[in-house]
């Protein structure tokens, strides 16, 4: 009984704590001066700090473009490293503003951890790379296979649904980063190794010899990833989303970081105007100045620009748009309107 | 009489015969290789067996090692310049080598700062590690603290004086009322210096850090093997004393303190040090409100102490109980209080006999401190698995990396192990 009241009561600060880091997250960063944003500890094209430790990446584009909407200036970002098991402790106690870091939006974790995913800035899915050699072409042939997994992730579960729901069997080889698993793949302690098509991608470019290892065609899984912020400020949460909305729209729109002072002095496009703020108060309506959408822009340009900066196919890492393209050209990148 | 022999026998040896050599087989490297390694047929076998091994393990190492590649930018680049051939890419040392030292956050201009702290470290540890050295260049050791605190974190001069001046003050009160009892000496000292720390702390000025002399540092931007061997001095030298006072409370008669010390060193010990980690780095984010919480390097530092000193502790409790009953009956009969019997007689019997188990846990624990790249601290295996494999430039490089991390510790420890077996022979007076 003295047991549960102790427990209630620490329940209950938790909650206190977070109630009050959530209201007014705005004026605190604004207060602070910085951006205090959570991201990996190191993926590659997604964030990393590169020798001067500077921190670069997809994830790390959309952490400068808010601070830039914020407060004006790219670089104000206190980049907090995560890990997969400090992740989710440090947005909810307030240590961090906002979390970017490839992380999946799930049911559980929009409703269950109280968090709310503002949007989709990389929309991937679980594939598998196995050796040439194997002679295997789908998926559906890796029965007994021992398949490298990445714990604590949703690809831990993905895979067991996958393989449950073909009645096939595997063995998981659990492994910590994407280091070790590529390390471990490497080394053949493992037939298979499954993640992200992404960091598939990304790890295979980076083997001595990528032309000996493919990836399967099976995608076994959805995994939308997005920043999340708390759940209970929704100003707050309004100036992320809307953030990454323009910088999607910027590109859907022709809006880039080459032509955009030109276009500034106004167009004939009134969206365009809406979104640079030299027509319409949408600034004001989020408590920012009216050029919060062009300073967003920029710091890295358009969705676009950051895309074929960080990962795409210029890049060693060699993702194509796929999914990620806009809408128009049949991918699903859809952002509401600026009105 | 010499004469008459004089020509009756052709040749007479008139000094002696020099030594010769013993024989080829039974001298020099020959016997010696006969006598160890081919004595017996299974030793033969044996000697046989391990060549092949080391043979192969160094015509696979060695060449990699001298075909190494220094001065490439990237790991696609290295391996256009190995071409196929075996060799390693150790210029992701090169390339790398202030973040696998600093951490990639600290400042590239300020890194003469924890350079010149750690030169001054062995300076520091010299007085009190080599006891025939004069015993006046402990004030060297007493002011270090401040000293490399200042260097590494910057900011303004007067924090570590203040904790300075705070810590003579409690010095100077516990030296005027010792006499009288232990215990009143020990909390008036105590009381005085919480006293100088509160008044002085209104005293600094709120912006005192920013034009300070020294860049101020946060300590979330230290890293690197720095920070490891940040955590492991300040966490060995705390726990010991730390360590010696659970031990003697353990031990003593009064039930209160008795039972303190046992149910904090049965529950550290039962604890893995990893959760306590995370604890330090999770759990009380959760307790304190957002802009209270106190430095996490801070956090790490109390928790390693924590389990550490609870170690030591046993090892000590072992030291005092292998003194025989006559030593404490000893003191006794002198006239000796407490205090005087433990600082006189007791312990300095009981820590000789616990050198091995302390060095066993301080080597333990300076590996230890690798754990906390779990709660995102970017230690020299942080650095190695985060940021450094994570660029696009070096993902992929593991052997070099881990390897180097791995010949830091050894020095590092191998170090620490000959010493404390230089200080077993010296202080060895042979009882036994």
């Amino acid at each position: 009984m003295k047991k549960s009241v102790f427990f209630g009561a620490l329940t209950a600060a938790a909650g206190l704590a977070a109630g009050v880091a959530a209201a007014g997250t705005l004026d605190d960063v604004k207060a602070r001066g910085t951006l205090n944003c959570g991201v990996t500890t190191g993926l590659v094209g997604f964030a990393a700090p590169d020798s001067n430790g500077e921190w670069e990446g997809f994830d790390v584009a959309v952490c400068r473009a808010v601070a830039a909407a914020v407060l004006g200036d790219g670089n104000a970002v206190e980049f907090v490293p995560t890990t997969g098991k400090t992740r989710f402790t440090a947005l909810a106690s307030g240590e961090i503003d906002m979390l970017a870091r490839n992380t999946t939006w799930t049911f559980s974790r929009d409703v269950d951890l109280k968090f709310t995913f503002v949007g989709v800035n990389y929309y991937d899915g679980q594939g598998f790379m196995v050796p040439k050699d194997l002679g295997v072409s789908s998926a559906k042939d890796l029965d007994g296979a021992t398949v490298c997994i990445q714990t604590g992730t949703t690809t831990e579960l993905n895979l067991a649904d996958f393989f449950r729901s073909n009645n096939i069997s595997y063995e998981p080889v659990p492994i910590e980063t994407n280091a070790e698993a590529q390390q471990q793949y490497l080394a053949g302690a493992c037939d298979v190794y499954t993640t992200d098509a992404s960091g598939l991608a990304a790890t295979r470019a980076t083997f001595e010899a990528p032309g000996d290892h493919v990836l399967l065609p099976e995608i076994i899984s959805k995994e939308p990833l997005g920043p999340l912020v708390r759940h209970g400020d929704n100003e707050w949460g309004d100036i992320v989303r809307w953030t990454l909305n323009a910088l999607i729209t910027a590109e859907e729109l022709g809006v880039t970081s080459a032509n955009m002072t030109e276009m500034m002095a106004g167009t004939n496009n009134p969206e365009i105007n809406r979104l640079l703020g030299t027509e319409g108060t949408l600034g004001e309506m989020l408590g920012l100045d009216a050029d919060w959408a062009a300073k967003a822009l920029a710091v890295g340009g358009n969705y676009g620009e950051i895309f074929e900066q960080n990962i795409g196919e210029a890049t060693p890492i060699g993702l194509a748009r796929g999914l990620n393209a806009q809408w128009t050209d049949g991918g699903l990148l859809y952002s509401p309107p600026f009105r | 009489m010499s004469d008459t022999h004089a020509n009756s026998v052709a040749f007479v040896r008139t000094e002696q015969v020099p030594p010769s050599p013993p024989p080829f087989q039974t001298s020099g490297p020959v016997k010696w290789a006969k006598d160890n390694l081919f004595s017996t047929p299974l030793y033969t076998l044996l000697t046989i067996v391990a060549a092949y091994f080391i043979y192969v393990i160094l015509a696979n190492t060695l060449p990699w090692i001298l075909n190494g590649v220094w001065s490439t930018s990237s790991l696609a680049e290295c391996r256009e310049v190995l071409d196929g051939v075996s060799g390693g890419c150790f210029s992701v040392l090169t390339e790398r080598w202030n973040q696998l030292l600093f951490g990639f956050t600290y400042p590239s201009e300020e890194y003469w700062r924890p350079t010149l702290a750690f030169i001054l470290l062995f300076a520091a540890a010299a007085p009190v590690l080599f006891y025939k050295l004069p015993r006046k260049l402990l004030i060297i050791t007493g002011l270090f603290p401040f000293v490399a605190y200042y260097l590494i974190w910057g900011g303004t001069i007067f924090t570590p004086i203040l904790a300075l001046v705070g810590f003579v003050a409690g010095y100077f009160v516990y030296q005027r009322f010792v006499a009288g009892s232990f215990a009143a000496g020990f909390f008036g000292g105590v009381a005085a210096a919480l006293v100088v720390w509160n008044i002085g702390g209104m005293l600094i000025p709120e912006n005192a850090n920013e034009n300070a002399m020294l860049l101020a540092v946060p300590s979330r931007d230290l890293g690197g093997f720095m920070l490891n061997m940040m955590l492991g001095v300040t966490c060995v030298s705390l726990s010991v004393p730390l360590g010696i006072a659970l031990a003697l409370g353990r031990q003593s008669d009064m039930p209160l303190i008795k039972w303190i010390c046992v149910v904090f060193i049965e529950f550290i010990r039962g604890v893995p040090l990893i959760t306590l980690l995370f604890v330090a780095s999770v759990m009380l984010a959760y307790f304190f409100p957002p802009e209270s919480t106190t430095d996490l390097f801070l956090r790490v530092v109390i928790m390693i102490t924590m389990f550490s000193s609870a170690y030591i502790a046993e090892v000590i409790r072992g030291g005092l109980a292998a003194l025989p009953r006559g030593q404490y009956e000893a003191a006794d009969s002198l006239g000796l209080d407490y205090p005087q019997a433990m600082r006189l007689i007791i312990l300095p019997q009981a820590l000789k006999i616990s050198i091995p188990g302390i060095v066993n846990i301080a080597v333990g624990l300076f590996k230890d401190t690798t754990l906390v790249s779990v709660i995102s601290m970017f230690d020299i295996l942080g650095m190695i698995r985060g940021p450094i494999l994570a660029s696009t430039e070096w993902n992929g490089v593991y052997w070099e990396l881990l390897g180097f991390a791995a010949l830091l510790f050894f020095v590092v420890c191998y170090g620490i192990s000959q010493y404390s077996q230089w200080l077993e022979r010296q202080l060895a007076t042979d009882h036994r």
